[in-house]
Order: C-alpha cells, then sequence, then structure tokens
C-alpha cells in the first residue's frame, strides 16, 4: 500500500521540486526563502543535496534556467543527480544568501533529513524531533512514516509525531498521543507530559489520558532502573566471582591465603596484552579478532607456572602458619607488580574488544546491555561448571578433595600429596590468569590490576564460606547485586562501605560463611 | 614454677634493665639536639635541621610498630588494619592544626578551614566543635581510635574470629575508613586531606626548635610506649596472652576470659597507635586518606617481622632499620625498593622468623652463659 502511495505521489512530487529549484534563482530573499521553505516541507530526499549547496555558496544559476549544484571537481544537476558535462564553474553566477535565509535553509534541512537516505540519519532527526514539536511537522512526520521502511526508524517517527499532536492536535488526536506516549521512558517526552497536564488543567479527560501517561511512564522508569541495576549487579557479581573463583580454591580448598592472587589476575591481563600485540605484529590483519583464543592458554599457563613456581618455593614451607603465607605471598605481589612495572611500565595498557564483542543492543528504552558484560557472565558460569566438573568428576579432583581433606590418610593410600598440591595451587592461579583476560576486556591493564580486587575477592570468598564452590557463587552476586542496588541511594563509594559493613557484621555472626562446612571435614579443618 | 616466676619478674624491671633503657634513652634524648645545635653544622656528626622531623617520623612508626607487635608477637592478633588507628590519631591531631590556621588560610575565612571554604560550606560540622582547644583534641586522639578498637574487637573476638579472618576483616575495616575519608562531605578535607598547618600549642611547626621539641615529644611517647608494653607483657595478663596465643581453645577451658584479655590488649594497641599518628601528624605536616590504605598496614607487619616479633625492642629496631633503608633506597634507585620490601617479606618468613632479635639471641645462646636460659625461654614464648 504504502509502495503504491508512493508511486502514485512520485510524478507530482517531480513537478513540484522542479518549480521550487526553478525558484531558488529568484533574485528577491523572500522569495528565496519561500522556495527553501517549501523544499523543506516537500519531504524529497534531492532537496538535502540542494539546500546543502545553498548554505555552502555552492548553488549556481546556469544560463538555460537550470540550477546547478558545484561539487569540485563537478558541476551536477540536482534533478538527475548526473554531472553536467558541457559548463564550467567559473562562468556562472552563484545564488547568493543572507543570515536570514540560512537560518531558513537549516530549518528546512534538519525537517528533511527524515528523508534522507541514510538511515542513522533518518533516526537521529526522528530523535531530534520530539525536541521542537510543531504543527508542521507534524505533517512532515505524516509523509517520513508513510515513506519509511524500518520499523524502529518509523517508530521514532511515530513517536516524534505523537509528541507533536499532543500540542497541536485536535481533542481524539491528543487523547491517542498520550496514551501512545505512555509506553516510552525518554525524559524529554516525560516533561511534555507534564507541561500538557499543566496546559489541559480545564479539560478532565485530557488530563486523565496525561496522568495515565505519566504513570505509565514512571512505571517503566522504574522498570528499566530495575532491570538495569540487575544487569549491572549480575555483571559486577561475575567479575567478582571471576576474580575469586581462584581464590576460593587457593584459600577456600587449600586454605592457603594467597595475597598475590590479584597478581595473578594481573598477569593473566598483561598476557591479553601481548597476545594482542603479537596478533597485531605478526599475523594478517583479519585474525586480531581471535587473539583471545590464544589469550585464555597463554594466561592459563603463565599464571599457573607462576603459581607453581610460588608454591613450590615459599608456600610449601609455610603450611599450617597461615599468618605468616600472609606476609610471604604479600611480599611476592610487590615483587610481581615490581617486575610488571619494570617491563611494561606503570602506565595503564590498552586491550582492545574484538569487533565480535563491541557494541550492545538496546533491551528497553534507554539500557543498553553491551556484548563485552555479556560475554563476560558466560565465559565466568563457563569456568565455575568447568571446575565443578573437574572437582568432583575427575580423579585429579578426587585427589585434590582428598587431600584437602585428610592429609595423613591421602598419603597413606598413595596419592602424592605434594604433587597434589603443586598443581591444585597451579590451578587456582590459573583460573586467576583466565580471570585477568577477561577483566581486560572491560577496563584497564595496568601493574595495580591486582589490588583493585584482592580485598573484594576475599571478602567474597569469606562470605560465600570457606571451601564452597557454591558459596563463593552465591556470595559474589549477591555482593555484586547488593552494591549496584545501594549505588544509586547512596553514592558508589558510600554503598561500597555500607557493603564492606555488612559484611564485618556478617563475619561476626558467622564467623565460617554463609555455607559453613559441616560434619567430617569441618571438624577436619578446626 | 612461683619462683621462677618471681625470678623473672625481677628480670624484667632488673637494674640491668634500666641502664639500657636509660642508655637508649639518653641517646636518643641528648644525643640528636646536642648534635644539631652544638656541633658545627659543616661538621661530619652534625645532624642538619631537616633531619630532625625526619628521626621523628621513625620514632612514631617504632611507636606504631611496637602497638602492633603488642597484639601480634604476645596475643596472635595479626591486625592488618592497624594504620587505621594511626591514620585516626593523625586525624584528630590534624583536625586542631587546622582550627589553629585561624584566619591565616589562603580564603582567610576565620570561621572555617579552607576545604569546607571551598566546599561553600557555612559553618562548623558538630564533630569539629571543640578542636579548637588542644586538651580536647589529645582526649580525641585517645578516644577515637580506643573506642573504634573497643566495639571493633568486641564484636570481632565475641564472635570468636580469629586468626586470618580477623586480619581480613581489619583490613576490610581500613579499606572502608579509606574510602570513606575520601569523600569530601566526610568533612575531612576528602582526597586533599588536610595540611599547610602553622602552629602547635602556640609555636611555629615550621620552626626548628619546634620540630626538635615534638621528636623529643616523640621519643618520650615510644619511652612511655615501650614501659606499657613491657608493664603489660610482664604482667599475668600478659601469661594469658601468651597462653592464648599458643593455645587459645584451652586458656578459654581453664576459665580465663579470653574475650576480655584481647580486647583490653588490643584497645592499649590501638589508643598507642593513635598516639603515634598524633605526634606523625605536625612533622611530616600532612593528613590524608592514603594513610588508611591496607598496604600501609601490612608494612607495619613487616616492620615487626624485621626486628623480630615476640620482641618489643625487635618492633623498635625493625621500624627504624626498615624505613631507614626506604628512606634510602626510594632517593637512590626508587625502583628497586619495591623488590626490597617484597624480598623481606619472603625472607623474614621464611629464614628469619625471629627477625634481627631473634638472629642476636641464637647467636648469644649459643655461647654458655648464666643468662642463656631465660633468653631460650623467652624465645620459646
Amino acid at each position: 500500500m504504502v509502495l503504491m502511495l508512493l508511486a502514485a505521489a512520485l510524478p507530482a512530487r517531480g513537478q513540484e521540486f522542479a518549480t521550487f529549484l526553478a525558484a531558488l534563482r529568484a533574485d528577491s530573499f523572500a522569495d528565496k526563502e519561500q522556495a527553501v521553505a517549501a523544499l523543506g516541507k516537500l519531504g524529497d530526499g534531492r532537496a538535502v543535496a540542494v539546500l546543502t549547496a545553498l548554505k555552502d555558496g555552492r548553488l549556481l544559476k546556469a544560463p538555460d534556467g537550470r540550477v546547478i549544484i558545484s561539487q569540485p571537481p563537478n558541476l551536477i544537476d540536482p534533478m538527475t543527480g548526473e554531472v553536467v558535462p558541457d559548463l564550467t564553474a567559473d562562468a556562472l553566477d552563484r545564488v547568493h544568501i543572507n543570515n536570514r535565509l540560512r537560518g531558513a535553509i537549516e530549518g528546512a534541512l534538519g525537517e528533511l533529513t527524515l528523508f534522507s537516505a541514510d538511515p542513522a540519519a533518518r533516526l537521529a532527526a526522528a530523535r531530534d524531533a520530539v525536541r521542537h514539536p510543531s504543527v508542521d511537522g507534524a505533517v512532515l512526520l505524516e509523509k517520513a512514516i508513510a515513506a519509511e521502511k524500518e520499523a524502529d526508524i518509523r517508530a521514532a517517527m511515530q513517536q516524534s509525531l505523537s509528541a507533536a499532536r499532543l500540542l497541536s492536535g485536535s481533542k481524539q488526536e491528543k487523547l491517542a498521543a498520550a496514551r501512545a506516549l505512555g509506553t516510552t521512558t525518554d525524559p524529554q517526552i516525560k516533561n511534555l507530559l507534564d507541561q500538557f497536564r499543566a496546559a489541559s488543567e480545564s479539560d478532565p479527560e485530557l488530563r486523565q489520558a496525561a496522568d495515565a501517561a505519566l504513570a505509565s511512564i514512571k512505571h517503566r522508569l522504574w522498570l528499566v532502573g530495575l532491570l538495569a541495576n540487575l544487569f549491572q549487579g549480575v555483571s559486577l557479581g561475575s567479575v567478582l566471582l571471576l576474580a575469586a573463583i581462584g581464590l576460593a580454591i587457593t584459600f577456600g580448598v587449600m586454605g592457603v591465603i594467597n595475597m598475590a592472587h590479584g597478581e595473578m589476575i594481573m598477569l593473566g591481563a598483561y598476557a591479553a596484552y601481548v597476545c594482542q600485540q603479537v596478533f597485531r605484529a605478526f599475523l594478517p590483519v583479519g585474525w586480531i579478532n581471535g587473539y583471545l583464543a590464544a589469550a585464555l592458554p597463554v594466561a592459563f599457563l603463565c599464571a599457573g607456572a607462576v603459581g607453581v613456581a610460588l608454591e613450590r618455593t615459599v608456600i610449601r614451607r609455610l603450611y599450617g602458619r597461615p599468618l605468616e603465607t600472609l606476609l610471604a605471598t604479600w611480599g611476592v605481589s610487590l615483587i610481581l607488580q615490581q617486575t610488571v612495572r619494570s617491563i611494561f611500565g606503570s602506565p595503564n595498557r590498552e586491550v582492545a574488544n574484538p569487533s565480535w564483542m563491541t557494541g550492545g543492543f538496546d533491551l528497553i528504552g534507554g539500557f543498553t546491555v553491551t556484548w563485552n558484560r555479556v560475554c563476560i557472565i558466560f565465559f565466568c558460569l563457563t569456568v565455575l561448571a568447568a571446575l565443578a566438573l573437574l572437582l568432583n568428576r575427575t580423579s585429579l579432583g578426587l585427589q585434590m578433595r582428598a587431600v584437602t581433606q585428610n592429609r595423613p590418610m591421602a598419603s597413606v593410600m598413595g596419592i602424592r600429596t605434594a604433587r597434589i598440591d603443586a598443581l591444585t595451587f597451579g590451578l587456582g592461579s590459573g583460573i586467576a590468569g583466565m580471570a585477568g583476560v577477561a577483566l581486560s576486556q572491560i577496563g584497564n591493564v595496568s601493574p595495580n590490576l591486582g589490588t583493585i580486587y584482592i580485598v573484594d575477592s576475599f571478602l567474597v570468598v569469606v562470605f560465600g564460606g570457606v571451601g564452597n564452590l557454591l558459596g563463593t557463587f552465591v556470595g559474589a552476586l549477591f555482593l555484586g547485586i547488593v552494591n549496584k542496588f545501594l549505588e544509586p541511594v547512596a553514592g558508589a563509594v558510600l554503598g561500597k562501605i555500607v557493603v564492606l559493613v555488612t559484611i564485618i557484621l556478617f563475619i561476626q555472626r558467622r564467623p565460617r560463611g554463609l555455607f559453613a562446612p559441616k560434619g567430617r571435614s569441618a571438624e577436619a579443618e578446626a | 614454677m612461683q619462683s621462677k616466676r618471681l625470678e623473672e619478674r625481677a628480670n624484667t624491671w632488673s637494674p640491668g634493665f634500666w641502664a639500657a633503657f636509660g642508655g637508649c634513652g639518653a641517646v636518643l634524648v641528648l644525643g640528636v639536639p646536642i648534635l644539631n645545635l652544638l656541633v658545627p653544622p659543616n661538621s661530619a656528626a652534625a645532624i642538619p635541621d631537616y633531619l630532625v622531623p625526619l628521626l621523628g617520623k621513625y620514632v612514631c612508626y617504632a611507636l606504631l610498630a611496637l602497638s602492633l607487635d603488642l597484639i601480634w608477637g604476645y596475643a596472635g592478633i595479626l591486625s592488618l588494619g592497624h594504620g587505621a588507628f594511626f591514620a585516626l590519631g593523625g586525624y584528630c591531631m590534624g583536625m586542631y592544626l587546622m582550627r589553629q590556621i585561624g584566619a591565616r588560610g589562603v580564603y582567610g575565612n576565620p570561621l572555617l578551614p579552607d576545604f569546607m571554604v571551598f566546599l561553600d560550606w557555612k559553618e562548623l560540622p558538630w564533630f569539629w566543635w571543640g578542636f579548637d582547644h588542644f586538651a580536647w583534641a589529645a582526649a580525641m586522639i585517645v578516644l577515637v581510635p580506643g573506642l573504634l578498637a573497643l566495639v571493633f574487637g568486641w564484636l570481632a573476638f565475641r564472635s570468636r574470629v580469629t586468626g586470618v579472618y580477623l586480619s581480613i576483616i581489619t583490613q576490610a575495616m581500613t579499606y572502608a575508613l579509606m574510602l570513606a575519608f575520601f569523600r569530601n562531605d566526610m568533612g575531612f578535607g576528602g582526597n586533599n586531606g588536610m595540611t599547610d598547618y602553622k602552629d602547635i600549642l602556640g609555636w611555629d611547626v615550621h620552626q626548628p626548635s619546634t620540630r626538635l621539641g615534638l621528636y623529643l615529644a616523640s621519643v618520650a611517647a615510644l619511652g612511655l610506649g615501650y614501659l606499657v608494653c613491657r608493664f603489660i607483657t610482664s604482667s599475668k595478663l600478659g601469661r594469658v596472652l601468651l597462653a592464648l596465643r599458643d593455645a587459645e581453645s584451652r586458656v578459654r577451658f581453664l576459665g580465663y576470659s579470653v574475650t576480655h584479655a584481647k580486647l583490653l590488649v588490643f584497645t592499649v594497641s590501638a589508643v598507642l597507635a593513635g598516639i603515634a599518628g598524633a605526634l606523625y601528624v605536625p612533622q611530616v605536616g600532612i593528613i590524608n586518606p592514603s594513610e588508611f590504605s591496607p598496604g600501609n598496614s601490612i608494612e607495619i607487619a613487616i616492620w615487626v617481622s624485621v626486628g623480630g616479633r615476640g620482641t618489643l625492642s625487635g618492633a623498635i629496631v625493625g621500624a627504624v632499620l626498615v624505613n631507614l633503608a626506604k628512606t634510602w633506597l626510594t632517593g637512590v634507585a626508587a625502583e628497586t625498593w619495591l623488590f626490597v620490601l617484597g624480598g623481606l617479606f619472603v625472607l623474614t618468613t621464611l629464614v628469619f622468623p625471629h627477625g634481627i632479635i631473634g638472629l642476636f639471641r641464637q647467636a648469644r645462646s649459643a655461647r654458655p652463659r648464666r643468662a642463656a636460659p631465660v633468653a631460650a625461654a623467652e624465645e620459646q614464648a
């Protein structure tokens, strides 16, 4: 139907376009202004080029009555869009403009971009139209909606049209517009409705419609806020979880306080950076998007190797002396930080998202879900599931659990406990390294990266209950979500303080965390 | 058993001890002013004016290390948030010093400190009342860290949070305080903290004589702090502390109130740390929230461990030596300092668990002497 209408309108429109174009040749500025305004109303995409050229002083008068656009080195006929071969720019007169005319051109251009060939420009124009609703705008928008083929742009136009009708339509139109506008979350439209409500104080029907629309917007805004907080909370929770999973093994399962855990994360992030640089330097351009696939195993192996070395040289000698372990690993963390600083320098290094992780999608008016956050949530769940499988379904996992629950008995059963210790610690560190790769996707990579996460990771593990992956999972998500919900109420810093104080108090109540070990393993630990 | 206790107590306050204590005190109290004031400035032995506050700083650090050693070395409570008590004492002193500036600030406001004028505040918040008077500030220096330690300790020790868990929640405490003090609307100067002091008790803080006085006050505080710690550790309470450090449940079953013993010593330790902070601030001329950072607090543990934990003199020696090395290395080759500090953490825990004092004792007990058994017993404890 739309197509048929368009086909019918086209010839008549072509005629009008030629008439108004010719009118631009007039000598009086008032005539030209009329022509410009008419071109703007026409809704013809070709007028954009003409008006832009006019504004820039590139519109020329040909002796045969045509108007020509100068687009060095060519001259172009705006009617056909083809190059005019038989004329030179020097021989032609410019169409002169003054300031008043310039204003008119800009207004007309703003309306015309609704018909631009570029969808992004059309969308921008449709959204822009909300800001200055008018009767003329409404007419133009109706035309644009009829011509528009893309659904989301049409929806934006419809919204602007409703906004325009709200101020200047008939009563029925106003009522319909108010109803239609209730489905948005745009603060500008909310202001518009507020104005509308104030203006229609005398008409109870209109006021009621406005109230209903405002209530609906408020409800939607609340919903969007809730969703945004929830998503950001889950996202923060997944980051915390990634940072803490490795610690859940080294601290939770082995009971080793590894203050260098944050530095394992940092090493992983730098591994991602190095992989990116290597891909940029030595591999074909198209491959750069795959650097993450290389970075994950590299980070796992690097951090894991450092972890095993740390266990063999330092931690092994300190089993059963947790406070000493804490201090020694803190020292190791200082050394690792300074080493990385000496190699890579202290400024932040930038790790770019692969193209498939950039951007996001608009879930509901005004709330964008970014792909990198979504990826991290899924990555984090994958790692957790893989780890749970490893611990519960493989013989290595069985041996790890055996050694942590009852070392002498495990040893008697023929398990090489020293080797299992090193492997467990390496596994925890390796997972921290992979977490570093993930964290490099959402923030800067700097030598201090680890210190940002270390306090939080410990709190997550302690909060969830030591030696319990499920506890770590619940703890991380809970802390992430609580943090994000507190932020709008109390501010980012105060929210964080409240969370810290809550955890301190919580540990007083349940010194062994949310999911305290029960039964035999609890006795073994005590 | 009883006779051995008596003998040990006599040993604790023996003339030999007083001689050593007096000797060290005299060197610190008399030596520095003499070398600073009487020796001609161009001679090699002279202490120039700019070094005096630096020495004072070390003395404050030593008192801070002593306070941590009291709870870590003797009661097994490793607080990784002791920097918080130090900083709170410092902030109380800083507030007093800010009030002494009066109308001499950049904005010349007689009622409000500069940073409040900058934030466009109209009147002094209630928690600043009274800080015009030194007596009030001095009371707060003791009360604020003391009360925080009392409340925090009561919560923690009552529910038997021990060991690593306690270390982590103390760290969370100082971290939370750091975040709080970074906020501008807390009313403590936010990011920049408080600085640009003018007077303390009517004396100009920039005058060499005032700085010498502050140094001497710090030495006096350190000496008193040392005596208090020695008194506590050699008393019956000290015995209980040692016992609960090594076997907490057993002490509890024997009928001692572990919670109260820990709480008392934790609070005393926090007060000592607060006093150290209060003396530190006028000598370095600034207090800001970075004093609360968890890294600072952990560093205190390394001073104690380098010197030898569980020995009061060790804490002092460790704090001074590590900080001397820090000052020297950050001046000569700043990059290497973190390597050295990190290495110290690893080495002292792996190779020298008893620190420098432990090494001395080992060397001494290797030679057959009459005093050896006591030293060995003390070391074992």
